[in-house]
Protein backbone atom coordinates (compact mmCIF):
# COMPACT_ATOMS: atom_id res chain seq x y z
CA UNK A 1 0.00 0.00 0.00
CA UNK A 2 1.22 3.45 -0.88
CA UNK A 3 2.23 5.65 2.04
CA UNK A 4 2.99 9.34 2.40
CA UNK A 5 6.75 9.66 2.94
CA UNK A 6 7.21 12.14 5.75
CA UNK A 7 10.12 13.67 7.65
CA UNK A 8 9.98 15.76 10.82
CA UNK A 9 12.94 18.06 11.45
CA UNK A 10 13.59 20.21 14.52
CA UNK A 11 15.93 23.19 14.41
CA UNK A 12 16.42 26.03 16.91
CA UNK A 13 13.32 26.32 19.05
CA UNK A 14 11.48 24.72 21.93
CA UNK A 15 10.30 21.66 20.00
CA UNK A 16 6.79 22.27 21.21
CA UNK A 17 5.12 21.48 17.89
CA UNK A 18 6.50 17.95 17.77
CA UNK A 19 4.97 17.47 21.22
CA UNK A 20 1.62 18.57 19.77
CA UNK A 21 2.17 16.16 16.87
CA UNK A 22 2.80 13.31 19.33
CA UNK A 23 -0.30 14.35 21.32
CA UNK A 24 -2.34 14.25 18.11
CA UNK A 25 -1.22 10.63 17.79
CA UNK A 26 -3.34 9.83 20.87
CA UNK A 27 -6.33 9.81 18.51
CA UNK A 28 -4.63 9.13 15.20
CA UNK A 29 -1.67 6.75 15.64
CA UNK A 30 -3.15 3.57 14.18
CA UNK A 31 -4.73 5.45 11.29
CA UNK A 32 -1.48 7.26 10.51
CA UNK A 33 0.70 4.17 10.87
CA UNK A 34 -1.14 2.67 7.89
CA UNK A 35 -0.82 5.67 5.60
CA UNK A 36 2.36 7.46 6.68
CA UNK A 37 5.94 6.28 6.31
CA UNK A 38 7.85 8.15 9.04
CA UNK A 39 11.15 8.14 7.17
CA UNK A 40 12.85 10.76 9.31
CA UNK A 41 11.64 11.03 12.88
CA UNK A 42 14.50 11.17 15.39
CA UNK A 43 12.22 11.49 18.36
CA UNK A 44 10.92 7.98 17.72
CA UNK A 45 13.76 6.09 16.03
CA UNK A 46 17.53 5.96 15.49
CA UNK A 47 17.61 4.81 11.84
CA UNK A 48 16.46 7.75 9.79
CA UNK A 49 16.49 8.46 6.08
CA UNK A 50 15.78 11.86 4.58
CA UNK A 51 15.93 10.95 0.90
CA UNK A 52 12.96 11.28 -1.41
CA UNK A 53 10.41 12.67 1.02
CA UNK A 54 6.94 13.72 -0.06
CA UNK A 55 6.53 16.17 2.80
CA UNK A 56 9.13 17.63 5.17
CA UNK A 57 7.70 19.23 8.29
CA UNK A 58 10.27 21.63 9.69
CA UNK A 59 9.99 23.31 13.10
CA UNK A 60 12.41 25.81 14.59
CA UNK A 61 14.39 28.74 13.20
CA UNK A 62 17.82 28.58 11.58
CA UNK A 63 20.59 29.74 13.90
CA UNK A 64 23.86 28.18 12.70
CA UNK A 65 25.53 27.23 9.42
CA UNK A 66 25.09 23.53 10.03
CA UNK A 67 21.34 24.00 10.27
CA UNK A 68 21.34 26.15 7.14
CA UNK A 69 23.14 23.41 5.21
CA UNK A 70 20.77 20.74 6.53
CA UNK A 71 17.73 22.82 5.59
CA UNK A 72 19.03 23.13 2.02
CA UNK A 73 19.52 19.35 1.94
CA UNK A 74 15.97 18.83 3.12
CA UNK A 75 14.71 21.16 0.39
CA UNK A 76 16.51 19.09 -2.26
CA UNK A 77 15.05 15.89 -0.89
CA UNK A 78 11.39 16.79 -0.49
CA UNK A 79 8.49 17.70 -2.70
CA UNK A 80 6.73 19.90 -0.15
CA UNK A 81 8.46 21.77 2.64
CA UNK A 82 6.16 22.94 5.43
CA UNK A 83 7.21 25.49 8.06
CA UNK A 84 5.80 24.41 11.42
CA UNK A 85 5.25 26.82 14.31
CA UNK A 86 6.15 30.48 14.74
CA UNK A 87 9.94 29.99 14.95
CA UNK A 88 10.04 28.33 11.52
CA UNK A 89 7.46 30.72 10.05
CA UNK A 90 8.81 34.01 11.45
CA UNK A 91 11.97 33.28 13.45
CA UNK A 92 10.32 34.58 16.62
CA UNK A 93 11.02 34.04 19.53
CA UNK A 94 14.19 32.05 18.72
CA UNK A 95 15.54 35.20 17.10
CA UNK A 96 15.78 37.22 20.35
CA UNK A 97 19.46 37.85 19.70
CA UNK A 98 18.74 39.60 16.38
CA UNK A 99 17.41 42.51 18.44
CA UNK A 100 20.13 42.77 21.11
CA UNK A 101 21.95 46.07 21.57
CA UNK A 102 25.63 46.17 20.68
CA UNK A 103 26.83 45.55 24.27
CA UNK A 104 24.72 42.41 24.61
CA UNK A 105 25.77 41.28 21.14
CA UNK A 106 29.37 41.62 22.20
CA UNK A 107 28.68 39.65 25.38
CA UNK A 108 27.45 36.61 23.45
CA UNK A 109 29.75 36.86 20.43
CA UNK A 110 32.27 34.28 21.71
CA UNK A 111 29.51 31.66 21.92
CA UNK A 112 28.32 32.49 18.43
CA UNK A 113 31.87 32.07 17.15
CA UNK A 114 32.54 28.88 19.08
CA UNK A 115 29.47 27.06 17.81
CA UNK A 116 29.37 28.34 14.25
CA UNK A 117 26.34 30.55 14.51
CA UNK A 118 25.08 32.72 11.69
CA UNK A 119 25.01 36.46 12.07
CA UNK A 120 21.26 36.35 12.57
CA UNK A 121 18.56 33.83 13.29
CA UNK A 122 16.30 33.35 10.27
CA UNK A 123 12.88 32.05 9.39
CA UNK A 124 12.98 29.15 6.91
CA UNK A 125 11.67 31.23 4.03
CA UNK A 126 14.70 33.53 4.22
CA UNK A 127 16.85 30.58 3.17
CA UNK A 128 14.76 28.17 1.07
CA UNK A 129 11.43 28.08 -0.70
CA UNK A 130 8.65 27.19 1.73
CA UNK A 131 5.53 25.62 0.23
CA UNK A 132 3.22 25.91 3.18
CA UNK A 133 3.10 27.27 6.74
CA UNK A 134 1.38 26.17 9.91
CA UNK A 135 1.92 29.00 12.41
CA UNK A 136 1.16 29.08 16.12
CA UNK A 137 3.20 28.67 19.25
CA UNK A 138 2.87 25.74 19.39
CA UNK A 139 1.41 25.02 15.91
CA UNK A 140 -2.38 25.21 15.51
CA UNK A 141 -3.59 21.62 15.83
CA UNK A 142 -6.62 21.80 13.55
CA UNK A 143 -4.70 23.49 10.78
CA UNK A 144 -2.06 20.76 10.91
CA UNK A 145 -4.70 18.01 10.71
CA UNK A 146 -6.37 19.77 7.81
CA UNK A 147 -3.10 20.16 5.87
CA UNK A 148 -2.01 16.60 6.53
CA UNK A 149 -5.33 15.35 5.18
CA UNK A 150 -4.81 17.48 2.09
CA UNK A 151 -1.32 16.05 1.51
CA UNK A 152 -2.58 12.48 1.90
CA UNK A 153 -5.07 13.30 -0.84
CA UNK A 154 -2.69 15.25 -3.08
CA UNK A 155 -0.11 12.47 -3.05
CA UNK A 156 -2.75 9.87 -3.85
CA UNK A 157 -2.47 8.02 -0.56
CA UNK A 158 -6.07 8.42 0.53
CA UNK A 159 -9.12 10.20 -0.83
CA UNK A 160 -10.47 11.10 2.60
CA UNK B 1 44.34 -7.77 23.58
CA UNK B 2 44.49 -4.03 24.02
CA UNK B 3 41.85 -2.12 22.21
CA UNK B 4 42.02 1.35 20.71
CA UNK B 5 38.86 2.85 19.32
CA UNK B 6 36.72 5.95 19.18
CA UNK B 7 32.97 6.12 19.39
CA UNK B 8 31.09 9.06 17.97
CA UNK B 9 27.37 9.11 18.39
CA UNK B 10 26.37 12.06 16.32
CA UNK B 11 22.72 12.24 17.36
CA UNK B 12 21.32 10.45 20.37
CA UNK B 13 17.83 9.51 19.21
CA UNK B 14 14.68 9.13 21.28
CA UNK B 15 15.53 11.97 23.65
CA UNK B 16 14.31 15.54 23.85
CA UNK B 17 16.49 17.67 21.64
CA UNK B 18 19.98 17.23 20.23
CA UNK B 19 23.07 15.78 21.90
CA UNK B 20 26.13 13.85 20.83
CA UNK B 21 28.82 11.79 22.56
CA UNK B 22 32.53 11.39 21.83
CA UNK B 23 34.53 8.63 23.50
CA UNK B 24 38.21 7.79 23.06
CA UNK B 25 39.56 4.43 24.17
CA UNK B 26 43.29 3.70 24.23
CA UNK B 27 44.94 0.50 25.46
CA UNK B 28 41.48 -0.67 26.61
CA UNK B 29 41.20 2.39 28.83
CA UNK B 30 38.59 5.08 28.48
CA UNK B 31 40.66 8.22 27.99
CA UNK B 32 37.96 10.75 27.33
CA UNK B 33 34.19 11.09 27.36
CA UNK B 34 32.45 14.16 26.02
CA UNK B 35 28.71 14.52 26.22
CA UNK B 36 27.84 17.48 24.05
CA UNK B 37 24.54 19.22 24.13
CA UNK B 38 24.04 20.53 20.61
CA UNK B 39 20.93 22.60 21.01
CA UNK B 40 21.52 26.10 19.81
CA UNK B 41 21.34 28.73 22.46
CA UNK B 42 18.56 31.25 22.16
CA UNK B 43 19.92 33.58 24.84
CA UNK B 44 16.84 33.88 27.00
CA UNK B 45 18.99 35.08 29.90
CA UNK B 46 19.94 38.15 27.87
CA UNK B 47 16.61 38.32 26.04
CA UNK B 48 14.53 38.94 29.17
CA UNK B 49 16.65 41.84 30.42
CA UNK B 50 14.82 45.16 30.68
CA UNK B 51 11.53 43.55 29.74
CA UNK B 52 8.49 44.09 31.99
CA UNK B 53 7.66 41.23 34.37
CA UNK B 54 4.17 40.76 32.86
CA UNK B 55 5.52 39.20 29.66
CA UNK B 56 8.34 37.12 31.19
CA UNK B 57 6.50 33.87 32.09
CA UNK B 58 5.08 33.31 28.59
CA UNK B 59 8.45 34.13 27.01
CA UNK B 60 10.33 31.82 29.39
CA UNK B 61 7.80 29.06 28.68
CA UNK B 62 9.29 28.98 25.16
CA UNK B 63 12.54 27.55 26.50
CA UNK B 64 11.10 24.10 26.16
CA UNK B 65 7.98 22.67 24.57
CA UNK B 66 8.27 19.40 26.43
CA UNK B 67 8.18 20.82 29.94
CA UNK B 68 6.95 24.34 29.23
CA UNK B 69 4.47 24.18 32.12
CA UNK B 70 7.29 23.50 34.58
CA UNK B 71 9.14 26.60 33.37
CA UNK B 72 5.94 28.62 33.41
CA UNK B 73 4.99 27.55 36.95
CA UNK B 74 8.53 28.08 38.26
CA UNK B 75 8.88 31.48 36.64
CA UNK B 76 5.51 32.68 37.91
CA UNK B 77 6.53 31.61 41.43
CA UNK B 78 9.80 33.57 41.16
CA UNK B 79 8.01 36.72 39.98
CA UNK B 80 5.34 36.39 42.69
CA UNK B 81 8.04 36.12 45.33
CA UNK B 82 9.81 39.17 43.88
CA UNK B 83 6.58 41.20 43.95
CA UNK B 84 5.24 39.85 47.24
CA UNK B 85 2.14 38.33 45.61
CA UNK B 86 0.56 35.43 47.48
CA UNK B 87 -1.52 33.09 45.32
CA UNK B 88 -4.82 31.75 46.72
CA UNK B 89 -5.26 28.20 47.97
CA UNK B 90 -7.29 27.37 44.89
CA UNK B 91 -4.56 28.74 42.63
CA UNK B 92 -2.02 26.48 44.35
CA UNK B 93 -4.30 23.46 43.83
CA UNK B 94 -4.70 24.31 40.16
CA UNK B 95 -0.91 24.61 39.86
CA UNK B 96 -0.45 21.18 41.39
CA UNK B 97 -2.97 19.78 38.89
CA UNK B 98 -1.18 21.57 36.03
CA UNK B 99 2.07 19.88 37.04
CA UNK B 100 0.33 16.50 37.42
CA UNK B 101 -1.03 16.79 33.87
CA UNK B 102 2.51 17.48 32.67
CA UNK B 103 4.00 14.55 34.61
CA UNK B 104 1.43 12.08 33.28
CA UNK B 105 1.82 13.16 29.66
CA UNK B 106 5.58 13.66 29.64
CA UNK B 107 6.60 10.57 31.64
CA UNK B 108 4.23 8.48 29.53
CA UNK B 109 5.79 9.69 26.29
CA UNK B 110 9.26 8.96 27.57
CA UNK B 111 8.52 5.53 29.02
CA UNK B 112 6.30 4.11 26.29
CA UNK B 113 8.04 5.58 23.26
CA UNK B 114 11.67 6.12 24.25
CA UNK B 115 12.32 3.33 26.80
CA UNK B 116 10.02 0.43 25.89
CA UNK B 117 11.63 -0.12 22.46
CA UNK B 118 14.92 -0.85 24.32
CA UNK B 119 13.13 -3.35 26.54
CA UNK B 120 11.60 -5.18 23.58
CA UNK B 121 14.79 -5.06 21.49
CA UNK B 122 13.23 -2.80 18.85
CA UNK B 123 14.45 0.47 17.44
CA UNK B 124 11.08 2.19 17.54
CA UNK B 125 7.50 1.97 18.65
CA UNK B 126 6.80 2.20 14.91
CA UNK B 127 8.42 -1.26 14.54
CA UNK B 128 6.25 -2.97 17.15
CA UNK B 129 4.20 -5.81 15.66
CA UNK B 130 0.49 -6.45 16.16
CA UNK B 131 1.06 -8.29 19.44
CA UNK B 132 2.00 -4.95 21.01
CA UNK B 133 -1.03 -3.04 19.73
CA UNK B 134 -2.70 -3.34 23.11
CA UNK B 135 0.27 -1.73 24.83
CA UNK B 136 0.36 1.11 22.30
CA UNK B 137 -3.34 1.70 22.87
CA UNK B 138 -2.69 1.85 26.61
CA UNK B 139 0.15 4.32 26.01
CA UNK B 140 -2.02 6.74 24.07
CA UNK B 141 -4.84 6.45 26.60
CA UNK B 142 -2.51 7.42 29.46
CA UNK B 143 -0.94 10.24 27.47
CA UNK B 144 -4.36 11.54 26.46
CA UNK B 145 -5.54 11.56 30.09
CA UNK B 146 -2.55 13.75 31.00
CA UNK B 147 -2.98 15.95 27.95
CA UNK B 148 -6.68 16.43 28.67
CA UNK B 149 -6.01 17.24 32.32
CA UNK B 150 -3.54 19.94 31.18
CA UNK B 151 -6.10 21.30 28.72
CA UNK B 152 -8.81 21.35 31.37
CA UNK B 153 -6.76 23.10 34.04
CA UNK B 154 -4.25 25.21 32.12
CA UNK B 155 -5.80 25.62 28.67
CA UNK B 156 -3.30 23.53 26.75
CA UNK B 157 -0.42 21.13 27.27
CA UNK B 158 2.30 23.21 25.60
CA UNK B 159 2.68 26.90 26.52
CA UNK B 160 -0.36 26.87 28.79
CA UNK B 161 -2.57 29.96 28.65
CA UNK B 162 -4.66 30.05 31.87
CA UNK B 163 -1.82 30.02 34.40
CA UNK B 164 -0.99 33.62 35.30
CA UNK B 165 0.98 35.57 37.87
CA UNK B 166 -1.25 35.37 40.99
CA UNK B 167 -4.24 33.47 39.53
CA UNK B 168 -5.79 31.30 36.82
CA UNK B 169 -7.61 33.22 34.09
CA UNK B 170 -10.11 30.41 33.54
CA UNK B 171 -11.58 27.99 36.08
CA UNK B 172 -12.56 24.43 35.09
CA UNK B 173 -16.27 23.68 34.81
CA UNK B 174 -17.67 20.96 37.04
CA UNK B 175 -19.01 18.83 34.17
CA UNK B 176 -15.54 18.80 32.57
CA UNK B 177 -13.96 17.99 35.93
CA UNK B 178 -16.21 14.91 36.15
CA UNK B 179 -15.12 13.80 32.69
CA UNK B 180 -11.47 14.17 33.63
CA UNK B 181 -11.94 12.17 36.85
CA UNK B 182 -13.50 9.32 34.86
CA UNK B 183 -10.75 9.40 32.28
CA UNK B 184 -8.02 9.36 34.94
CA UNK B 185 -9.72 6.42 36.67
CA UNK B 186 -10.03 4.54 33.38
CA UNK B 187 -6.27 4.64 32.65
CA UNK B 188 -5.15 3.72 36.17
CA UNK B 189 -4.76 0.02 35.40
CA UNK B 190 -2.69 0.79 32.30
CA UNK B 191 -0.20 2.54 34.56
CA UNK B 192 -0.15 -0.35 37.03
CA UNK B 193 0.80 -2.63 34.09
CA UNK B 194 3.50 -0.17 33.02
CA UNK B 195 4.99 -0.10 36.52
CA UNK B 196 5.11 -3.90 36.53
CA UNK B 197 7.01 -3.91 33.22
CA UNK B 198 9.71 -1.62 34.59
CA UNK B 199 9.78 -3.46 37.91
CA UNK B 200 10.40 -6.76 36.10
CA UNK B 201 13.12 -5.31 33.86
CA UNK B 202 16.64 -6.57 34.52
CA UNK B 203 18.41 -3.45 33.19
CA UNK B 204 20.98 -2.46 35.75
CA UNK B 205 23.69 0.14 36.26
CA UNK B 206 24.43 0.98 39.88
CA UNK B 207 26.71 3.64 41.22
CA UNK B 208 26.71 5.54 44.48
CA UNK B 209 25.85 9.20 44.13
CA UNK B 210 24.06 12.02 45.92
CA UNK B 211 20.38 12.69 45.16
CA UNK B 212 18.67 16.07 45.41
CA UNK B 213 14.98 16.99 45.14
CA UNK B 214 12.29 19.40 46.30
CA UNK B 215 10.15 17.35 48.68
CA UNK B 216 6.75 17.82 50.35
CA UNK B 217 4.55 15.71 52.55
CA UNK B 218 2.04 15.06 49.73
CA UNK B 219 4.54 14.53 46.88
CA UNK B 220 3.31 17.51 44.85
CA UNK B 221 5.82 19.02 42.47
CA UNK B 222 5.31 22.68 43.31
CA UNK B 223 6.13 23.29 46.98
CA UNK B 224 8.49 22.12 49.69
CA UNK B 225 12.06 22.12 50.86
CA UNK B 226 15.11 20.92 49.01
CA UNK B 227 16.61 17.80 50.46
CA UNK B 228 19.75 15.83 49.65
CA UNK B 229 20.38 12.14 50.17
CA UNK B 230 23.30 12.93 52.46
CA UNK B 231 20.96 14.78 54.80
CA UNK B 232 20.99 18.47 53.93
CA UNK B 233 17.66 20.34 54.06
CA UNK B 234 17.47 23.83 52.59
CA UNK B 235 14.94 26.50 51.65
CA UNK B 236 14.14 27.07 47.97
CA UNK B 237 15.68 30.53 48.12
CA UNK B 238 19.05 29.17 49.28
CA UNK B 239 19.49 26.46 46.62
CA UNK B 240 21.88 28.50 44.50
CA UNK B 241 24.31 28.83 47.44
CA UNK B 242 24.88 25.08 47.39
CA UNK B 243 25.64 24.83 43.67
CA UNK B 244 28.81 25.24 41.66
CA UNK B 245 28.57 25.99 38.01
CA UNK B 246 31.01 23.88 36.00
CA UNK B 247 32.19 25.03 32.60
CA UNK B 248 31.95 22.38 29.90
CA UNK B 249 33.57 24.13 26.95
CA UNK B 250 32.55 21.60 24.27
CA UNK B 251 28.89 21.62 25.22
CA UNK B 252 26.24 24.28 24.69
CA UNK B 253 25.04 23.46 28.21
CA UNK B 254 26.67 24.03 31.56
CA UNK B 255 27.21 21.47 34.34
CA UNK B 256 26.55 21.74 38.08
CA UNK B 257 27.86 20.29 41.34
CA UNK B 258 26.01 20.24 44.66
CA UNK B 259 28.36 21.13 47.53
CA UNK B 260 31.28 20.54 45.17
CA UNK B 261 30.24 17.04 44.17
CA UNK B 262 28.40 15.18 41.44
CA UNK B 263 24.68 14.61 42.11
CA UNK B 264 21.48 13.62 40.45
CA UNK B 265 18.03 15.20 40.19
CA UNK B 266 14.86 13.65 38.76
CA UNK B 267 12.27 10.97 39.45
CA UNK B 268 14.77 8.57 41.04
CA UNK B 269 15.92 11.31 43.44
CA UNK B 270 12.34 12.11 44.40
CA UNK B 271 11.56 8.46 45.04
CA UNK B 272 14.78 7.87 46.99
CA UNK B 273 14.11 10.89 49.20
CA UNK B 274 10.35 10.92 49.60
CA UNK B 275 8.55 7.68 48.69
CA UNK B 276 6.61 7.71 51.98
CA UNK B 277 4.77 10.85 50.82
CA UNK B 278 3.22 9.15 47.76
CA UNK B 279 -0.59 9.09 47.66
CA UNK B 280 -2.11 6.39 49.86
CA UNK B 281 -3.87 4.73 46.90
CA UNK B 282 -0.55 4.56 45.06
CA UNK B 283 1.18 3.03 48.06
CA UNK B 284 -1.62 0.49 48.59
CA UNK B 285 -1.49 -0.50 44.94
CA UNK B 286 2.29 -0.95 44.81
CA UNK B 287 3.07 -2.71 48.10
CA UNK B 288 6.47 -4.35 47.94
CA UNK B 289 7.48 -2.66 44.69
CA UNK B 290 8.33 0.42 46.74
CA UNK B 291 10.91 -1.59 48.70
CA UNK B 292 13.19 -1.16 45.69
CA UNK B 293 13.91 2.38 46.94
CA UNK B 294 16.30 3.84 47.83
CA UNK B 295 18.05 2.55 44.73
CA UNK B 296 21.32 3.46 43.02
CA UNK B 297 20.27 1.76 39.76
CA UNK B 298 19.85 4.45 37.11
CA UNK B 299 17.25 2.33 35.30
CA UNK B 300 15.05 2.66 38.36
CA UNK B 301 14.66 6.27 37.26
CA UNK B 302 12.18 4.87 34.74
CA UNK B 303 10.41 2.75 37.36
CA UNK B 304 10.19 5.94 39.45
CA UNK B 305 8.66 7.85 36.54
CA UNK B 306 6.02 5.14 36.09
CA UNK B 307 5.20 5.30 39.80
CA UNK B 308 4.96 9.09 39.57
CA UNK B 309 2.36 8.75 36.82
CA UNK B 310 0.21 6.66 39.18
CA UNK B 311 0.69 9.10 42.05
CA UNK B 312 -0.18 12.03 39.76
CA UNK B 313 -3.39 10.25 38.74
CA UNK B 314 -4.35 9.33 42.31
CA UNK B 315 -3.67 12.75 43.80
CA UNK B 316 -5.38 14.53 40.88
CA UNK B 317 -8.51 12.41 41.34
CA UNK B 318 -8.55 13.31 45.03
CA UNK B 319 -8.11 17.05 44.39
CA UNK B 320 -10.71 17.08 41.61
CA UNK B 321 -13.25 15.10 43.66
CA UNK B 322 -12.91 17.14 46.84
CA UNK B 323 -12.92 20.72 45.53
CA UNK B 324 -15.48 23.07 44.08
CA UNK B 325 -13.58 25.45 41.84
CA UNK B 326 -14.93 29.00 41.72
CA UNK B 327 -14.13 32.15 39.78
CA UNK B 328 -11.69 34.28 41.76
CA UNK B 329 -10.86 37.94 41.45
CA UNK B 330 -7.59 38.76 39.79
CA UNK B 331 -5.27 40.02 42.54
CA UNK B 332 -3.88 43.51 42.27
CA UNK B 333 -0.26 43.32 41.22
CA UNK B 334 2.04 46.32 41.38
CA UNK B 335 5.53 46.66 40.01
CA UNK B 336 8.25 46.94 42.62
CA UNK B 337 11.89 46.26 43.11
CA UNK B 338 12.84 42.84 44.42
CA UNK B 339 14.32 39.41 43.90
CA UNK B 340 12.34 36.18 43.89
CA UNK B 341 13.18 32.50 43.64
CA UNK B 342 10.90 29.80 42.24
CA UNK B 343 11.68 26.11 42.56
CA UNK B 344 9.56 23.27 41.19
CA UNK B 345 10.15 19.64 40.39
CA UNK B 346 10.03 19.43 36.60
CA UNK B 347 9.64 15.92 35.10
CA UNK B 348 13.44 15.68 34.85
CA UNK B 349 14.22 17.17 38.24
CA UNK B 350 14.69 20.28 40.32
CA UNK B 351 14.17 23.48 38.36
CA UNK B 352 15.33 26.84 39.80
CA UNK B 353 14.46 30.32 38.53
CA UNK B 354 15.66 33.56 40.11
CA UNK B 355 14.26 36.85 38.86
CA UNK B 356 15.58 40.24 39.91
CA UNK B 357 13.27 43.19 39.13
CA UNK B 358 13.94 46.93 39.20
CA UNK B 359 11.47 49.44 40.68
CA UNK B 360 9.52 49.62 37.41
CA UNK B 361 9.16 45.86 37.43
CA UNK B 362 11.61 45.32 34.59
CA UNK B 363 14.04 42.41 34.70
CA UNK B 364 17.52 43.34 35.82
CA UNK B 365 18.81 39.79 35.90
CA UNK B 366 17.58 36.22 35.69
CA UNK B 367 19.33 33.06 36.83
CA UNK B 368 18.14 29.59 35.87
CA UNK B 369 19.24 26.08 36.83
CA UNK B 370 17.97 23.29 34.62
CA UNK B 371 17.57 19.60 35.60
CA UNK B 372 19.45 18.09 32.67
CA UNK B 373 22.37 20.47 33.21
CA UNK B 374 22.56 19.32 36.84
CA UNK B 375 22.78 15.70 35.71
CA UNK B 376 25.35 16.27 32.99
CA UNK B 377 28.44 15.53 35.12
CA UNK B 378 26.95 12.33 36.52
CA UNK B 379 25.89 11.24 33.04
CA UNK B 380 29.44 11.65 31.73
CA UNK B 381 30.93 9.80 34.70
CA UNK B 382 28.41 6.99 34.24
CA UNK B 383 29.26 6.66 30.56
CA UNK B 384 32.96 6.46 31.40
CA UNK B 385 32.41 3.66 33.92
CA UNK B 386 29.89 1.84 31.76
CA UNK B 387 32.28 1.77 28.79
CA UNK B 388 35.16 0.46 30.93
CA UNK B 389 32.90 -2.34 32.19
CA UNK B 390 31.82 -3.50 28.75
CA UNK B 391 34.96 -2.63 26.81
CA UNK B 392 35.28 -6.18 25.40
CA UNK B 393 31.95 -6.01 23.63
CA UNK B 394 31.75 -4.86 20.04
CA UNK B 395 31.49 -1.19 19.29
CA UNK B 396 27.92 -1.35 18.09
CA UNK B 397 26.79 -2.97 21.30
CA UNK B 398 28.72 -0.47 23.45
CA UNK B 399 27.09 2.36 21.56
CA UNK B 400 23.64 0.90 22.11
CA UNK B 401 24.29 0.43 25.85
CA UNK B 402 25.39 4.07 26.14
CA UNK B 403 22.33 5.38 24.37
CA UNK B 404 20.09 3.14 26.44
CA UNK B 405 21.60 4.47 29.66
CA UNK B 406 21.33 8.10 28.55
CA UNK B 407 17.66 7.52 27.75
CA UNK B 408 17.14 6.21 31.29
CA UNK B 409 17.95 9.73 32.49
CA UNK B 410 15.33 11.20 30.14
CA UNK B 411 17.53 14.21 29.37
CA UNK B 412 16.05 17.35 27.80
CA UNK B 413 18.63 19.09 25.67
CA UNK B 414 16.40 22.02 24.71
CA UNK B 415 16.25 23.03 28.34
CA UNK B 416 19.84 22.25 29.12
CA UNK B 417 21.36 24.63 26.64
CA UNK B 418 19.39 27.79 26.90
CA UNK B 419 20.74 29.52 29.95
CA UNK B 420 24.44 29.40 29.35
CA UNK B 421 26.21 32.52 30.40
CA UNK B 422 29.74 31.46 31.14
CA UNK B 423 32.95 33.18 30.27
CA UNK B 424 35.41 30.83 28.68
CA UNK B 425 39.00 31.99 28.70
Amino acid sequence: MKKLKVGWFSFTGCEGSIIIFIELMNENFFKWRDVIDFKYFRTFKSKNDMEDLDVAFVEGAISNYKEEEMLKQIRKNCKKLVAIGNCACTGNPSNLRNFFDSDTKQEIQFILDRFGHREKVSALSEIVKVDDSIPGCPMIEDLFLQKLKQYLKDFGVSDA
Amino acid sequence: MHKDFDINIEHISKTEGHASIEINVKDSKVEDVKLKVNENKRFFTQGIRNKPFEIIPQLISRICGTCSTAHLTCNIEAIEKALGVKPSEQTMLLRKLTMYGLMIRDHAMHLYFFCLPDMFGKDSVLDFDESKNHLIEQAFEVKAAGNNLSKLIAGRAVHAIYEQIGYFSSIPKMEDVKKSINELKSVRNNVVDLIQLFYDSNFNFERQTNFVALVTDDFNFVEGKIKSFDGIIIEESDYWDYLNRVVIPYSQATGFQFEGKEYMVGALSRMNLNKDALHKDTKNELGKILNVFPSMNIYHNNLSQAIEILHSIDHSIEILESNDFKEEKKPEIKAKQGKGVGVVEAPRGTLYHMIDLDKEGKVRYGNFVIPTAQNQIKMENDIRILVSKIIDKDKHEIQHEIEKMIRAYDPCMSCASHFLKIRWK
